[in-house]
């Protein structure tokens, strides 16, 4: 593993990454003007708001349908993937979904794999692991391409260096691709990036991709992009491997085109995307194209957590579009990196705690201002502002036996609780309460000045000299 | 037990007994899209693939080819590949080398020429199986005579469509064509060349696939 090797880390320096965005006037303006961009494009593909509800609705109800029997489905896929000579494979944790990859990998003795765009194989660091085998991971989404140049990761699941200019990208190509001068004009970058690639995947051996959705009556693996470097990855190696997690299934085809057109709509303001390719089977006696060896790693990895709880499942409705992160002020403001998980902004908050154990993001769950917008644009309607209140009062609430997740309580403190249990007691006794606001109206000065950072850009907190009964009293008697 | 076991154990431990009612996605569709004349739907997939920067091209059974001609020869192209024992690919195999454009053709596996398919062919004809008017989107399905990597190594691609083959949305051809009795090892859907706006938000095209398509309508008049 190089020395350059970057894990995601969970919420741990948090704080102190998104002071740094904060601070730091570039990034602010790049990622304002680009969230800009993407909610008023997705706005222009909903003009019509009953259109908009009401799709909205079918597609919560395709994604619950399906989750609701999704033990059932997945046995289903597997048995028609596995009937259209496609190898299915299951794996509960990040660990063991490498070890799958890289064992088909090496079982062909090969060595060099290009990537589709695929957040679950950035969920498990596939690359790190890769490289760690002396295997070639190599990104080819034109935007995974320009992060894994910079030894960086994703900042947006749907677009990953949203946090880039095309000057820096420019540096970056003069300086890693040989030959190649300095340019910032946009096609020639592209160019640029195209040209390697092509030269990637007439090589490679293993073609890697996600899933956008897995359809279980007919054994189809679904795959949505614009570029057609997954097509490329799943039609030109002679190995493609696609991974996905158990979530991200229908029983039925005709649930695709309704998620399909919320997917596209709400992520880039697209009606539809360049390429929908519905993979069905390897490469056929007599046909002439396409990879002998398709196989389908299925993840967990904290998924089956949440769906044990009825509320939590609604986690898994998700399709990845990323219009939570567009929508949501934190984000916008702190970027993707801040957050130090694989999935940022809103979906991230909600389903990292799952995968990496409420010890590990108890913060996360605590940085918005539930606002809101995330709910409501969310296009299959997860109550993402509703998950983050249950995610925090579980991480927060004193630890006990048989909780709903891993790192249950990690949040909690003796003191706060303490702090919090003494406040309720004076809101349920009016005697008490008048006891108390009293004293707080005489002894209001005795309150510090600086209030950690409340203060930092705003008067220091002081109870009001005459409480608002006397107010009211004195203005009646007046 | 293995992995699968566990996952499997886990989830039916908390699966809800009663699953909701199954989504009526046609009575959906049946409210929200309307069912439009031919002339509209070939109207409309043309606007939508146009404003994805694609180039169509209104053709009748009689001069597809000689436009096919005039399009290659615009671009200064001299070499098509074309699928051998097509209707569409027999018709460009006779039409265009008389006229001085070479066909190749796709006659063995991928593995054999690979090198020849990146580097060495500016462009490729193919047929649509059908489109859809919503989004403006192609529906192909590669087989062996038309494989794969037609639609999406060379830089050019032209697709031959017949206008009476539009339906109005994606629900509506999986539904007409029963796809959900079996698919074929790869379909597609394709709404324009190959795109990408992962450098500041800056649309550009040929990201790794066609930098242009072109789409040859077959209508009656024309
Ligand atoms: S939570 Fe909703 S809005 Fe966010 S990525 Fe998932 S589907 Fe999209």
């Amino acid at each position: 593993m190089s020395e350059h090797t970057l894990h995601f880390k969970p919420a741990e320096g948090f704080r102190a990454r998104s002071k740094a965005v904060v601070d730091n006037p570039f990034l602010r303006q790049s990622f304002r003007g680009a969230m800009d961009f993407l909610m008023s494009k997705r706005a222009a593909q909903f003009p019509d708001p009953e259109e908009l509800e009401s799709l909205r609705n079918l597609g919560e109800a395709i994604r619950q349908y399906n989750l609701a029997k999704l033990p059932d489905l997945l046995e289903r896929l597997e048995a028609n993937l596995t009937r259209n000579g496609i190898k299915v494979h299951w794996a509960e944790t990040p660990d063991e979904a490498n070890a799958i990859i890289l064992g088909i990998i090496q079982g062909h003795g090969a060595t060099r794999m290009v990537k589709g765009k695929s957040m679950v194989s950035e969920e498990i660091e596939l690359n790190h692991a890769a490289e760690a085998a002396g295997i070639e991971a190599l990104e080819s989404d034109m935007g995974e391409y320009i992060v894994q140049l910079a030894n960086e990761k994703p900042s947006h699941i749907i677009m990953p260096a949203i946090h880039k200019t095309k000057e820096e990208i420019a540096r970056l190509f003069h300086e890693k691709v040989p030959g190649v001068d300095y340019t910032d004009n946009v096609d020639a970058l592209i160019q640029i990036g195209r040209n390697v690639l092509r030269r990637k995947f007439q090589e490679a051996e293993i073609g890697l991709s996600g899933v956008n959705f897995a359809v279980a009556e007919t054994g189809t693996l679904c795959l949505v992009e614009n570029e057609g470097n997954g097509r490329m990855c799943t039609t030109a190696p002679a190995v493609h491997i696609a991974i996905t997690g158990i979530e991200k299934i229908v029983e039925k085809l005709e649930h695709v085109p309704p998620l399909l057109s919320l997917l596209t709509r709400s992520a880039t303001g697209q009606n539809i995307s360049t390429y929908f390719n519905m993979i069905s089977s390897p490469r056929k006696p007599g046909e002439k194209d396409g990879p002998e060896e398709v196989h389908l790693v299925l993840l967990d990895n904290g998924r089956s957590q949440a769906y044990a709880d009825e509320q939590l499942r609604k986690t898994l409705q998700c399709i990845r579009c990323g219009a939570c992160m567009n929508h949501c002020p934190v984000y916008t403001r702190i970027g993707g990196h801040a957050y130090g998980t694989t999935y940022p902004g809103p979906i991230g908050k909600i389903v990292s705690p799952h995968m990496l154990g409420l010890d590990a993001t108890a913060g996360l769950t605590t940085a918005s201002s539930l606002c809101g917008a995330c709910g409501e644009v969310c296009p299959v309607k997860i109550p993402i502002p509703d998950l983050l209140i249950r995610l925090r009062s579980e991480a927060f609430s004193a630890p006990h036996a048989n909780p709903a997740m891993r790192g249950q309580g990690a949040g909690h403190s003796s003191l706060i609780s303490a702090i919090w249990r003494g406040w309720a007691l004076v809101y349920r006794s009016p005697a008490l309460y008048r006891a108390v606001s009293w004293l707080g109206s005489r002894f209001g000065w005795l309150m510090p000045s600086r209030q950690g950072a409340w203060t930092t850009v705003r008067e220091p907190l002081r109870p009001a000299p005459k409480r608002l009964r006397d107010q009211l009293k004195e203005r009646n008697k007046a | 037990m293995s992995a699968r076991d566990r996952i499997l154990a886990r989830l039916n431990r908390s699966a809800p007994q009663q699953p909701p009612a199954l989504p009526d996605v046609g009575s959906w569709y049946a409210t929200h899209r309307s069912s439009e004349t031919p002339a509209d739907k070939a109207r409309r997939f043309r606007h939508y693939i146009e404003l994805a920067h694609a180039e169509v091209h209104a053709v009748s059974r009689n001069n597809w080819a000689d436009t096919l001609h005039q399009v290659l020869k615009a671009r200064g192209i001299d070499r098509l590949l074309v699928a051998e024992g097509t209707p569409h690919g027999d018709t460009a195999l006779d039409a265009l080398p008389p006229r001085g454009i070479e066909c190749s053709v796709y006659d063995m596996a991928i593995e054999a020429w690979k090198s020849e398919m990146f580097t060495a062919t500016p462009a490729s004809l193919t047929a649509a199986r059908a489109a859809i008017a919503e989004t403006g989107t192609l529906i192909l399905w590669p087989n062996e005579k038309e494989p794969r990597l037609m639609s999406l190594v060379p830089p050019v691609h032209i697709v031959l469509l017949d206008a009476s083959n539009i339906y109005n949305t994606f629900f509506e051809a999986m539904t007409a064509e029963a796809w959900n009795n079996g698919l074929p090892t790869n379909a597609l859907l394709v709404s324009g060349p190959s795109k990408t706006a992962d450098i500041q938000q800056t649309l550009a095209y040929g990201a790794h696939g066609p930098k242009e398509l072109i789409v040859l309508l077959l209508g009656e008049k024309a």
